[in-house]
């Protein structure tokens, strides 16, 4: 029965890792491509409604966004909890609005000036009072072109 | 190596986002000169089609009381006025490359809201306005050319924008200013 008996230690042999770097850096350039880097940090609740004909926003240097939603818990001890408009970091009022958008305009170069976009990001529950105050004073600022984001779904099931 | 690489990824996870933003454009109507004088010429009745909503989120479409999911088909069939009834928008013979001389319709859709109403409501009907528009530019598209709107090349998708103008105007507020 010597023959069953096994000889020497159970030694497995280590697993060869020299390609490992490789495959991580491929996943890592990966990301860098699909991914856009996070500008801002949104400090209010934003659902956004839903829509058959969204379009993709394609150039997303030429965009400005306005959040308008619901302050976050951390943020309504001192802001309170009715919606209120957040542009870049910091919540604002409708008459800072005028200053924005000069101010991204200011950012972009000369022939881009005129495709300036704002995007509008809205709590689907937000009256509509104060999304026409924001689109007068984008009127007021001459920036016209606006996209309201949604999230594109098959159908609009219910109208909440 | 592997770990200075799977920093580099773990940072890039986490300050990245993948979502791309999508969204329904719009242009705004630019503010109107008080010093030139107003255009006079107002628009044929017959050719607007009136959607309200108010507070309650209720839906009037020239005057009645519309249920959400048959808005896509008004519009469509009041956009559209296949028999030339009296009380729908006019035709206007106009010409059009790649058309020539078509009757196109002179509809335009004038949506109001009141201060009230749901953010979310207010994108839907709009969606469905836009979505009966893009309908029948894409049936028009797939008729002349056999392609699909969204793969036409410029210069036809304008020729089919022509046809189907149908302006979507958001009426001007009831109350303006800045103060809530």
């Amino acid at each position: 029965m010597a023959k069953f008996i096994k000889t020497g230690g159970k030694s497995v042999k280590a697993l060869n890792t020299s390609s490992l770097p490789d495959i991580v850096f491929m996943i890592l350039f990966f990301f860098m491509a699909v991914t856009t880097m996070r500008e801002t940090e949104v400090m209010v609740t934003v659902r956004i409604p839903d829509a058959t004909e969204g379009k993709v926003l394609e150039k997303k240097n030429l965009a400005s966004f306005i959040y308008i939603g619901e302050p976050l818990e951390a943020f309504q001890a001192l802001y309170g909890s009715e919606p209120k408009i957040q542009l870049n970091d910091s919540f604002k009022e409708i008459a800072d609005i005028q200053d924005f958008i000069a101010q991204e305009r200011e950012q972009l170069s000369e022939a881009d000036k005129t495709k300036m976009l704002v995007v509008l990001k809205i709590d689907r529950d937000t009256k509509m009072g104060v999304v026409t105050d924001v689109k007068q004073a984008l009127r007021r600022a001459s920036a016209l072109k606006i996209m309201y984001a949604n999230s594109n779904v098959d159908k609009i099931t219910t109208l909440y | 190596m592997a770990d200075i690489a799977f920093l580099l990824l773990i940072f890039f996870l986490a300050a990245t986002t993948m979502d791309s933003d999508t969204g329904l454009m719009r242009q705004l109507p630019a503010i109107p000169d008080p010093n030139v004088p107003q255009d006079v010429n107002k628009i044929n009745d017959r050719n607007i089609l009136e959607v309200k909503v108010n507070k309650d989120n209720l839906l009037l479409v020239e005057g009645q009381l519309t249920e959400f999911n048959q808005l896509r088909e008004i519009a469509h069939d009041f956009i559209l006025n296949e028999n030339d009834e009296p009380n729908m928008p006019e035709k206007e013979v106009v010409n059009i490359p790649f058309f020539g001389n078509v009757a196109v319709t002179k509809a335009v859709i004038s949506l109001q809201n009141d201060i009230g109403t749901k953010y979310g409501v207010y994108i839907a009907v709009q969606n469905e306005l836009i979505a009966a528009r893009a309908q029948l530019r894409d049936n028009l598209s797939r008729q002349e050319f056999g392609i699909p709107y969204e793969k036409l090349d410029e210069d036809r998708r304008g020729a089919i924008d022509d046809f189907f103008k149908v302006p979507i105007s958001e009426a001007e507020p009831k109350r303006i200013g800045g103060d809530q």
